[in-house]
């Protein structure tokens, strides 16, 4: 299992964003978090990925690699150089996963919106962690980078690595679908 | 994933214009004789003490830098993530801001503690007392900085935070720069190791609450 949660509670400023919450997810599977905004799917990301303490409820979790808004890479280095910071041996295989290869030598401060956006799912292939969780990947994306996330996403799975992410689009392939209701 | 994270404190010193505290060291050290007057004996006698007050404020200018610029960008989560404790991140931390730091206004101390009268036997206790009191400093700037980081206006209320924190360390500092005697250099370490053993505690405990 590469995340097993059990009658997870969250209470964030003081309003409870969901109770008696079953979350699992096993090697190779993939979940697709749907709901309106507000409903919590950023908070629960966060709660997989051991950010936030749920109120109530127990979650066992692989070592996990996050996408959220924040991009946690040194913005004056070079992306080549800001990617290798992190641990995990894929670099170069993530960075022409998402044809980033020509923009190795660039300061991550000079990258437009949507090659930050690659970056940080760059970044989370680079980890090598066997759970992926993405909040929002899609949000930037062109469709030929959602084409390269989809690749990226499928291949993971054949490896045995697990992926969860909360978005309002669909993408490719067979996905658990989970609904946070307000 | 502690070395590079020092590393990378290191780097991020240096590139952000790690001369400024050190700047602000001497030009506050220059400005004691002016506001004193051109007594030589009064000035060696509160040298000691105008030192340490350069030290303090010198310290101060870092501490927007030292954490929530990590925290606003995802670096402290993803660090979380990858398995370093907030602990850890805070030792990193404390150790790659004093290198960038303490030897810098080491160097610098030579010529303040001329500029405010202090020789001989006088500038080198005032080197040691700083050289002891330094890593100090920089832990706590590194805590004031974790436990304002995300706040609004958080610069000045760091100022507010740290002032009152190394009052201890300013009494037996500037004791032991301007008494021969070595029970103060004694004390000054004693506090000093205090606010090390303590800091990354703090540091990381406030990285946990700031995380939402």
């Amino acid at each position: 299992m590469l995340v097993e949660g059990q009658g997870l509670a969250l209470v964030r400023g003081g309003r409870l964003l969901f109770e008696g919450l079953d979350v699992a997810l096993r090697a190779g599977e993939a979940l697709r978090l749907t709901g309106p905004n507000g409903c919590g799917k950023s908070s629960l990301i966060r709660l997989i990925a051991g950010l936030l303490t749920p109120a109530a409820g127990t979650i066992d979790r692989a070592v996990a690699a996050l996408a959220d808004d924040s991009l946690a890479l040194d913005r004056e280095l070079p992306l080549g150089k800001a990617l290798a910071f992190w641990p995990g041996a894929r670099t170069g295989e993530a960075m022409a996963a998402f044809d980033l290869q020509s923009l190795a030598d660039v300061p991550v401060r000079m990258l437009s919106t949507g090659q930050a956006r690659r970056a940080r799912l760059a970044r989370v292939m680079a980890s090598g962690a066997p759970l992926w969780l993405l909040d929002e990947p899609l949000n930037g994306l062109d469709s030929a980078s959602v084409d390269q996330l989809g690749t990226a996403i499928a291949d993971h799975r054949s490896a045995g690595g697990g992926v969860i992410i909360a978005s309002h689009a669909a993408l490719a392939g067979q996905w658990q679908a989970l609904e946070l209701l307000r | 994933m502690i070395a590079a994270l020092i590393a990378r404190e290191i780097r991020r010193g240096l590139a952000g214009a790690a001369w400024l505290p050190v700047a602000f060291f001497l030009l506050v050290a220059a400005i004691v004789p002016f506001a004193v007057g051109p007594d030589a004996k009064l000035l060696a006698r509160i040298g000691g003490g105008a030192l340490w007050i350069a030290a303090l404020t010198a310290a101060l200018l870092p501490i927007e830098r030292l954490v929530e610029p990590d925290r606003a960008d995802g670096i402290l989560d993803q660090l979380a993530l990858s398995g370093t404790s907030e602990e850890g991140i805070a030792c990193a931390k404390i150790a790659g801001h004093w290198l960038t730091f303490g030897p810098l206004l080491l160097i610098a101390a030579v010529p303040a503690s001329i500029l405010v009268g202090l020789d001989g036997a006088a500038l080198l206790r005032a080197i040691i007392a700083l050289a002891i009191g330094t890593p100090a400093l920089a832990a706590l700037a590194v805590t004031v900085a974790a436990l304002t980081a995300g706040l609004p206006r958080a610069g000045s209320l760091a100022g507010l935070l740290l002032m009152p924190l190394a009052i201890p360390l300013v009494i037996f500092g500037a004791a032991a720069t301007g008494a021969a005697a070595a029970s103060a250099l004694k004390l000054e370490a004693a506090v000093a190791l205090l606010t090390l053993a303590g800091a990354p505690f703090v540091t990381g405990a406030a990285i946990r609450a700031a995380r939402t």
